[in-house]
């Protein structure tokens, strides 16, 4: 059986990888209309596994990722009120977002330009003109009735997202993916609402109704939630980068809502389901992939997967959570309050009598572009050598990055060394407490010395080791203060050296006998012994050296 | 001394049906200097100099002609399954047959613009397609008033609206008519 279902998983793993080099699957408009790709028979052939196994092992999952980013801004996209998390409740509300008659919105200027920003930053055309609509329906957190958003001409269309994720035993390998995004528009938050079951009420706060969120829609290319994490990482990444957004999913600032169905490749995409309520880009890898298991159970046991939204619960997976009354019928319209949104592209296309002021420029945008994470990363294997993977986690984590090239800059030790230290001590260290790079009770400085240390022959590395768990637990005192009360310097002296390995050797007269024999790996345990007995603090090469002399 | 030449120039500025009294307003006052016949029909006068002046946009005469039926695209009937849809997204009650009929009626007459040629003509959505959109700067205008949202709501809960905890469904059609039959309409 374990035969099978390794085979099982080979077969799976290169139809994986057939899927995606197949990019022309796509869905027009929403539901369930699908162009595929024309696929040869000869490879169905080839693909038709011959292992008997339970489950058919031909079903791959379809993944698509709906974005919505709350835009970073001081005012809301249509009104003057303010844009903050916590405030009491409906303080943040003008007569507009509360929906008043005879209110108007007017646009906000920043929201146009982060629109543009993550647009450029993304691949992606910017449409000279765009056009704002109503989109209608009736929802307590929605005062108005309808959300004006941009459905025919948003502004921005055609990018891609290119994100990479660890494959391999040991993660170690990077593949490079990307998605393609649809669209990027502008559109309206709604309110928040804080259900009383107990009170069969629904509460309604105002203060998020109105702010400006970018809506990212990309097409359903991803197979699996391991996909769809690295790719929401990289995208959070970039829009933290850009400042348009901070990306924090658990604040709501960045809301991810998964689009998932499972199909035989070749064949028509099979219902989809949408997946909501995921506040952590862990929780969106594990709610794709249990809906995928979930819906490949369905289809097994003969059922039918329904056109359905499902909520995620951390415990129970995906719960259903409320029937899409056959088709919602949004009945857009265009927005008759507000007129074409006109971008240009350089000063010199702007029309004569446009005051520069109001104009967005495409071309001062990109001027005003920082570097992007894929830069990033190229830049500090490029500049220190490092390996791939290192500056994925380098980048990852905030402000790694600046801890690694503070370090590297104060001592002379090759940055192959100082990555070492800092992914496996100290990130390891951050992880087991859970604490982030600011948190660390060691300093960049702290951490130069003792590597200076080392790199001088003062401690060895097995010592310095030790000394680095001393200093997370009592980081007031110095490197030099340590080593001093616990005697861990170096012992270079040759001929206290010469004394121990005698030592070590006189007791293990065994040992040297099998040595002589021909066993040279009994001389590791003799430079065990004289680790233990010397607590670490000597050179293994030369302990290695002292004692060969002394066998043969 | 009240005339009757002054009279009736003081009934003409009474009537304020005419965008243009303004303008009447003060030719009238100047006319009324000198309180006789000819002074009134100098008034009279003016005014219709005034008026060739100031082309009307509005046809002096009709100028639209009916369409005949066969230009028209077939009628649209109704179902009472669209009718419901209808009624849910739009929150309208016309599911009597008059409504039904009222609604058939104003489609038969939007029919009429297929008979207009658009080939090449962009739609229009917007009177404003010609304005600038403008583009208000990124400060904190609004906001704060909390009190004042909050006393045109029914229901409140410690500064928070009240909502019924989901969307109430529409009754059935079989219950509208039910409850239909003991309301006024």
């Amino acid at each position: 059986m374990a035969a099978s279902s390794s085979g099982y998983s080979r077969m799976l793993f290169s139809l994986r990888k057939y899927t995606n080099k197949s990019r022309s699957l796509y869905h027009i408009d929403t539901f369930n209309f699908v162009i595929r790709t024309i696929w040869t028979s000869g490879s169905k052939n080839q693909l038709k596994p011959k292992v008997r196994t339970k489950s058919l092992p031909q079903m791959v999952g379809v993944v698509g990722l709906e974005i919505h980013a709350q835009i970073q801004s001081t005012s809301k996209l249509f009104s003057g009120s303010h844009v903050r998390f916590l405030a009491p409740p409906n303080s943040l509300v003008s007569h507009f977002d509360a929906s008043l008659p005879g209110t108007l919105p007017v646009l906000n200027r920043r929201c146009v330009e982060a629109a543009v920003l993550t647009g450029l930053a993304l691949n992606c055309t910017i449409n000279r003109k765009s056009l704002f609509d109503r989109k209608h329906y009736f929802y307590a957190d929605m005062p108005a009735g309808y959300q004006i958003t941009q459905q025919r001409l948003p502004i921005a269309v055609d990018g891609t997202l290119v994100y990479s994720h660890f494959e391999g035993h040991r993660r170690n390998q990077v593949v490079t993916k990307s998605v393609k995004i649809k669209q990027i528009q502008l559109e309206q938050d709604s309110g928040k609402s804080l259900h009383d079951i107990e009170r069969s009420q629904t509460l309604i706060d105002l203060n998020r109704a109105g702010v400006g969120l970018m809506e990212l829609v990309m097409e359903p290319e991803m197979c699996c939630g391991e996909e769809a994490a690295a790719a929401v990482r990289e995208l959070q990444l970039i829009l933290q980068a850009l400042g348009t957004c901070q990306g924090n999913m658990a604040e709501g600032q960045l809301r991810v809502d998964a689009n998932v169905s499972v199909h035989r490749p070749g064949e028509p995409l099979g219902v989809r389901t949408e997946v909501k309520n995921i506040n952590s880009v862990r929780h969106l890898a594990k709610a794709i992939d249990y809906e995928i298991q979930r819906q490949m159970e369905v289809l097994q046991s003969g059922g039918t997967v329904l056109n359905e939204t499902r909520a995620f619960d951390s415990k129970s997976g995906t719960i259903p959570m409320r029937d899409k009354e056959g088709l919602q019928d949004y009945r857009f319209m265009p927005e008759p309050n507000l007129p074409p949104l006109f971008v240009y592209e350089s000063e010199a296309s702007v029309p004569a009598g446009v005051d520069p002021t109001q104009a967005v420029v495409i071309d001062r945008l990109s001027t005003q572009l920082p570097e992007l994470p894929s830069v990033r990363r190229m830049r500090l294997v490029e500049t220190y050598g490092i390996l791939r993977e290192h500056s994925f986690t380098l980048v990852n984590e905030d402000g790694l990055m600046d801890y690694f090239e503070s370090v590297v800059q104060m001592t002379k030790a090759e940055p192959r060394k100082v990555i070492g230290w800092v992914m496996n001590e100290l990130m390891g260290n951050l992880n087991i407490q859970n604490l982030k790079v600011s948190q660390s009770p060691i300093s960049p400085c702290a951490l130069a010395e003792l590597i200076n240390l080392v790199e001088s022959g003062h401690i060895s590395s097995s010592t310095a080791k030790q000394v680095f768990q001393e200093m997370w637990k009592a980081p007031e005192k110095t490197v030099g203060q340590i080593v001093k009360e616990q005697n861990l310097w170096m012992i270079n002296d040759k001929e206290e050296l010469r004394k121990i390995c005698q030592r070590v050797v006189d007791s293990h007269t065994e040992e040297v006998q099998i040595i002589r024999g021909g066993n040279k790996k009994v001389l590791n345990k003799l430079m065990g012994e004289v680790q233990r007995e010397t607590k670490g603090r000597t050179d293994p090469v030369q302990v290695r050296a002292i004692l060969q002399e002394m066998i043969s | 001394m009240f005339c009757k030449c002054a009279a009736r120039a003081s009934r003409a500025l009474r009537r304020p049906a005419h965008p243009r009294c303004g303008v009447l307003k003060l030719s009238a006052l100047s006319a009324t200097v000198s309180p006789s016949r000819t002074s009134w029909s100098r008034w009279i006068l003016k005014r219709e100099s005034s008026n060739s002046a100031w082309d009307s946009k509005v046809p002096q005469v009709p100028s639209w002609e009916p369409i005949n039926e066969n230009q028209l695209p077939p009628a649209t009937r109704v179902s009472p399954d669209l009718v419901d849809k209808l009624e849910r997204l739009a929150l309208v009650d016309f599911g009597s047959k008059e409504g039904v009929d009222c609604l058939e009626k104003a489609i038969r007459f939007a029919d009429q613009l297929h008979v207009i040629n658009t080939d090449g003509v962009d739609p229009m959505d917007s009177v404003l397609e010609d304005r600038d959109l403008y583009l208000r700067a990124d400060t904190v205008t609004e906001g704060e008033c909390a009190e004042e949202l909050l006393q045109l709501a029914k229901n409140t809960v410690e500064e928070y609206f009240v909502a019924p905890p989901g969307n109430i469904p529409l009754p059935k059609r079989e219950e509208r008519s039910a409850m239909l039959k003991h309301t006024e309409f």
